[in-house]
């Protein structure tokens, strides 16, 4: 593997993707508005304390965003006729999986820290840990955006089928993860269903960065987003090699 | 050395055999035609060589280099134009140039002047700054063909290069690829415009159903089917059918006004058919000779159609 090439590579697509894919409709409104009308529908009418509900909502808001470019881009290539010709540059899959990955994760993050500025000036947001508080954002965002590269891997040049299929996946997790019901009150078949989503860790995580109720050790919530973001690229690179040739 | 070398090659999916076990050797500097029908199998063996796809059996060499096993190596040294290639609509003629040419590591000063120069010869140097969505299918072509070159490559790759183009584009297409041929560039062009593999390529092979039916020069080739050689003559009134029987003519096929009549042997089919006329009062009006042309082979080839 020539290193210098893969790096190269990497951040020549991260910053193709930045450039075409972040002012598409689907990213602006699955990844900006669909949080923010999430948080609206839920908060407003509501007996609520902003603090304690602000931990769910910035993950919600990471999640969405982070998640949002990745199933675009690749069905849009394959629609469009770009993909072969990208693949015939000198880079390999996953040099693709990763220039995708970073650019959802680049999206999230900006998302996120407009959020969280905005949180702490007009929302009288408490953050007591802000090393940990960047460290989840980080991990977050690269977990959510493998997911969602994960999520483009389908054999399908529609990106309309990729979007459905993505938001499918994306809005179950939102109410068994502590965003809108805290973990806490989750029990039963809630409870068990929350430790599958890993929008559940960085909740929490978030939870211990804004001196809110956390439920799981912080280490377990570290590890468990590592897991889920390896689990996704794996499967990511699995299933885009395999389905690599097919919908050109 | 070989600038392509491909050895048993073959891939199926399912059931269908797309490439059945072929070899060919392409020289370094040499314009290489890939012939073949719709389904014949080109597109699956310009993605096998290109690394794009994986073999099930034979070997592949790029200058020495398995693309299997060195796809980046390999794809360094190359440029592809890709059946179904588009340029990125949402960016500029210049970004898209910039951007294939950083993929290749161009930078600076080494980008520019090579964008420049490809804008220039392609035409649309006045146009860099516009988004690729509003050109027509020429000039989207053209700013594929530049791209793809923009690193300078050794081997390029061009899958129906010229399909459903304009007569500017089509032509400014050629004749950069001949320069680029010109100037060492090995070129491996599959194409259905049997005129240009007869005029462009200095070998053609020609594939059907995955497997390889002919290779060699178009003009050995043409050679090989001497009996397609025909007289075509028109007279000044109607001929009965059967006037020009005979044992020099293998078939006569008669269109409009014009009578064609193939033959093995055309000095002795000329006088035979100068002396039928003379003894019948007739006229000729015109008459021409002519060796089997690149299309003739081919249709014979591949049996006049695809799968």
């Amino acid at each position: 593997m020539n290193y210098q090439v893969f790096v190269r590579g990497l951040i020549v697509t991260t910053e193709k993707n930045i450039r075409i894919y972040y002012k598409k409709a689907p990213v602006v409104i699955f990844g900006l508005l669909f949080p923010l009308f999430m948080f609206l529908a839920f908060y407003i009418g509501r007996e609520i304390r902003i603090q304690v509900f602000f931990p769910g909502f910035i993950a919600m808001v990471l999640f969405f965003a982070s998640s949002s470019v990745g199933p675009l881009i690749t069905p849009w290539e394959k629609q469009a006729g770009t993909y072969e010709r990208l693949l015939s540059f000198p880079v390999t899959v996953d040099t693709l999986i990763l220039g995708d990955m970073l650019a959802g994760s680049i999206y999230g993050m900006i998302i996120t820290l407009i959020t969280l500025i905005t949180g702490a000036l007009f929302l009288d947001i408490d953050i007591t840990g802000i090393g940990l508080l960047v460290v989840a954002t980080l991990l977050g965002a690269i977990c959510f955006a493998a997911l969602g590269v994960f999520m483009s891997s389908p054999a399908t040049p529609q990106p309309s089928q990729i979007m459905m299929l993505s938001s499918l996946i994306r809005f179950p997790l939102i109410f068994i993860s502590g965003v809108f019901i805290p973990l806490q009150e989750l029990h039963g078949a809630g409870r068990v269903l929350s430790y599958l989503s890993p929008l559940t860790y960085l909740v929490d995580l978030f939870q211990w960065a804004m001196g809110g109720a956390p439920v799981h050790h912080l280490a377990v919530d570290l590890i468990m987003l590592l897991v889920f973001t390896c689990g996704f690229l794996f499967a990511a690179h699995l299933f885009h090699k395999r389905n690599l040739m097919k919908g050109l | 050395m070989d600038a392509i070398r491909v050895e048993s090659l073959t891939k199926r999916f399912g059931d269908l055999t797309a490439v059945d076990d072929i070899s060919f050797r392409v020289e370094e500097g040499e314009f290489f035609g890939f012939l073949g029908p719709n389904g014949a199998g080109k597109t699956t063996t310009i993605r096998l060589l290109t690394g794009l796809l994986t073999p099930d059996a034979g070997r592949i060499s790029i200058m020495g280099i398995d693309p299997g096993r060195d796809a980046i190596s390999a794809k360094l040294l190359m440029g592809v134009i890709p059946e179904t290639s588009n340029v990125y609509a949402d960016l500029t003629v210049k970004q898209n140039l910039y951007l294939a040419g950083r993929y290749y590591g161009l930078s600076g000063h080494q980008l520019k002047k090579r964008s420049e120069d490809l804008l220039s010869k392609f035409g649309i140097y006045d146009r860099r700054d516009e988004r690729v969505r509003t050109f027509s299918k020429g000039l989207k072509q053209r700013v594929s063909i530049a791209s793809a070159i923009i690193h300078q490559p050794g081997i390029l790759f061009l899958d129906e290069p010229t399909e459903g183009l304009d007569v500017q584009s089509r032509r400014l297409i050629i004749r950069t690829i001949e320069e680029m041929n010109e100037e060492g560039s090995t070129i491996f062009m599959t194409t259905h415009n049997i005129e240009d593999a007869n005029v462009l390529c200095r070998k053609v092979c020609i594939i059907n159903q995955g497997k390889i039916v002919a290779i060699d020069r178009p003009e050995s080739l043409k050679h090989t089917f001497d009996r397609m050689q025909f007289i075509e003559a028109s007279f000044d009134r109607e001929v009965k059918t059967g006037l020009f029987a005979s044992d020099l003519i293998s078939r006569i096929v008669v269109s409009g006004d014009k009578w064609r009549l193939y033959t093995e042997d055309l000095d002795r089919a000329v006088k035979h058919v100068a002396g039928v006329a003379e003894r019948n009062g007739l006229k000729i009006i015109s008459l021409r000779t002519s060796g089997p042309t690149l299309e003739d082979v081919f249709v014979e080839l591949t049996g006049g159609g695809g799968r």
